[in-house]
């Protein structure tokens, strides 16, 4: 192949992403005309989600979305900067493989299927065993307070941080490898322990990667559907605890678009996933952000 | 100061494969001692067993005895320990990328606990002027990432990082290789000074430079200690036909 067509076809496949994410866009405005003429920005900041009565807000569903990530996160990141350091660290080489197999293995299970064991296995024993434990310790914060259904937005997050573990852990496992092992030796030869050459010749040098294996966990704790809808609780209320029934931004879409009651209760449902498509781009800018300000100056790999 | 280096019957495994064979040797103090050998000879487990960096393969196997200031690194103390005595230079300069050039000098500091900033100061400056570098970097110490230097600035770097420490003892394998000829005569007017306070093990493939730096000289070959003098003796008048065999260069 001619030097210039191989330029001209890989330029093509670049701007096909540009293209789709802007048919995506333009898809998403045409259809959301009747409640973006009705409501204007108000749709955004409303809390009232009343389809009979044709009150449409979206602000609860962006919490839920937001919360439940912004959990999953929690607990998922540093389970699974945990699972890649004893991977890469220290795991036999003899166990590694079927290590990481079974960490993948996790990626590859269907989200109804998730959202099936949740409601099932996990949503009980959280009801029974974990809750009452996190009231007890955390109720004073506010976020762990009664009732408790077991489904809600706490349970949202623990089978969210569930399903993105395997991507962050097998990402964060892959840039840890590829820290040359000279840089684990100048550390250990400085008199460090294990933990201190981990933390600085290899987090240190992998942070870039792992931040990026980060945000592409939160890209799909963001867009989850399935298993967020079966067990989120699907009420459009915003609530300080964690253990409230709550909705998410893909969930309400899911569970509504079949059986909406009206044209503007469908252009709501499409302007949702607008808001969706927005907040997504947002958070990824301010996780990128975020990156360009920890790594200013210093170059993101070891030579 | 540095302190001697006493080696009894040093044996060193990567799996199965037996690298050093009955090694005995004694390091003075205060001398750089020059380690030669063909490629494979052992002389790099050999220094990496002084600091017990051998032991960090996990095929790797040690027996013998091995004494630094007296104390013996393999039965009287641990391993992280040895390591904050010891320090080490090695083949490819291996700066943090990460981090500025103050913060790879303070990385073995902040190791050991010291925050105190008056004192973090003194030990960089120092430290980069006994590796000759200060003049070069003091204006951009925070600005500039240790990556950023030339491969000749980076090994000096390494070798500020591994003075700041103070350690007794520094270990330099092959740590000119990959600089060009400029650099590498910097490295070695830097192990001149060095040896004032430090005793100095150096591993090298250039028997030149061997001669240049060290008061004495070991040949390896094949796991084995062939011949163990003074410099002087070993470039001119070597007690085994091997010896005279590799300097003169008719194999290796």
């Amino acid at each position: 192949m001619a030097d210039s067509t191989f330029r001209w076809l890989m330029l093509l496949c670049a701007l096909s992403i540009f293209a789709i994410v802007a048919l995506i866009a333009i898809e998403l405005v045409t259809h959301s005309q009747m409640t973006l003429a009705k409501f204007g920005l108000k749709f955004f900041v409303g809390s009232a989600w009343d389809p009979v009565s044709g009150e449409f807000g979206a602000l609860p569903f962006i919490f839920g979305t937001l919360v439940s990530s912004a959990v999953s996160l929690i607990l998922a990141v540093p389970l699974a900067v945990g699972v890649a350091i004893f991977l890469t660290e220290m795991c036999p080489k003899a166990l590694r493989g079927s290590f990481s197999f079974l960490t993948e293995l996790l990626a590859a299970i269907p989200s109804v299927v998730y959202g099936t064991w949740a409601i099932f296995t996990l949503v009980p024993l959280l009801r029974e065993y974990v809750d009452p434990v996190l009231i007890k310790l955390l109720g004073w914060t506010g976020l762990f307070v009664q009732p408790d259904f077991g489904i809600g937005m706490f349970a949202a997050g623990v089978i969210l941080a569930i399903m993105i573990l395997p991507i962050i852990s097998s990402l964060t496992r892959e840039v840890m490898t590829a820290v040359p092992h000279t840089q684990r030796e100048a550390v250990l030869a400085l008199g460090a322990t294990r933990w201190e050459m981990i933390r600085m010749g290899v987090l240190r040098n992998a942070r870039v990667g792992i931040v990026g294996s980060i945000i592409l966990g939160l890209g799909r704790a963001l867009g989850e559907t399935m298993a967020v809808a079966m067990v989120i609780g699907s009420s459009p209320t915003i609530s300080k605890s964690l253990l409230a029934p709550g909705y998410s931004m893909a969930a309400v879409i899911a569970n509504e678009f079949n059986e909406a009651v009206s044209d503007v209760h469908r252009s709501a449902l499409i302007e949702i996933g607008l808001a969706l498509f927005l907040v997504t781009i947002v958070v990824n800018a301010c996780a990128r952000l975020l990156v360009w300000a920890v790594t200013r100056g210093a170059p993101a790999r070891a030579t | 100061m540095g302190v001697s280096i006493e080696v009894n019957n040093l044996n060193a495994w990567y799996g199965t494969n037996h690298t050093l064979q009955d090694i005995t040797l004694h390091i003075p103090a205060n001398e750089a001692t020059a380690l030669i050998g063909p490629s494979g000879c052992g002389k790099s487990t050999f220094v990496r067993c002084l600091n017990r960096m051998h032991e960090t393969n996990p095929i790797a196997k040690v027996t013998g005895e091995v004494k630094v200031g007296g104390q013996d690194i393999y039965s009287e103390t641990s391993a992280v320990e040895v390591r904050r005595r010891i320090g080490m230079v090695f083949q490819r300069p291996n700066p943090f990328p990460t981090m500025s050039i103050y913060d790879n000098v303070a990385s073995g500091l902040r190791l050991n606990g010291y925050r105190n900033r008056r004192v973090l100061d003194e030990v960089v400056e120092r430290s980069l002027k006994s590796s000759a570098l200060w003049d070069e970097v003091k204006d951009e110490l925070k600005k500039k990432s240790g990556a950023s230097l030339s491969g000749g600035q980076q090994q000096r770097l390494c070798i500020a990082r591994a003075l700041a420490v103070d350690p007794e003892v520094l270990l330099m394998d092959e740590p000119a290789s990959a600089l060009d000829p400029v650099s590498t005569a910097k490295i070695e007017d830097l192990i001149f000074q060095l040896k004032v306070q430090y005793t100095i093990v150096i591993v090298t493939h250039n028997m030149q430079q061997a001669a240049r730096v060290a008061e004495r000289t070991g040949f390896f070959l094949n796991g084995r200690l062939v011949e163990f003098d003074s410099t002087h003796k070993i470039f001119t008048n070597p007690g085994d036909k091997r010896t005279e065999d590799y300097i003169t260069g008719r194999f290796g």
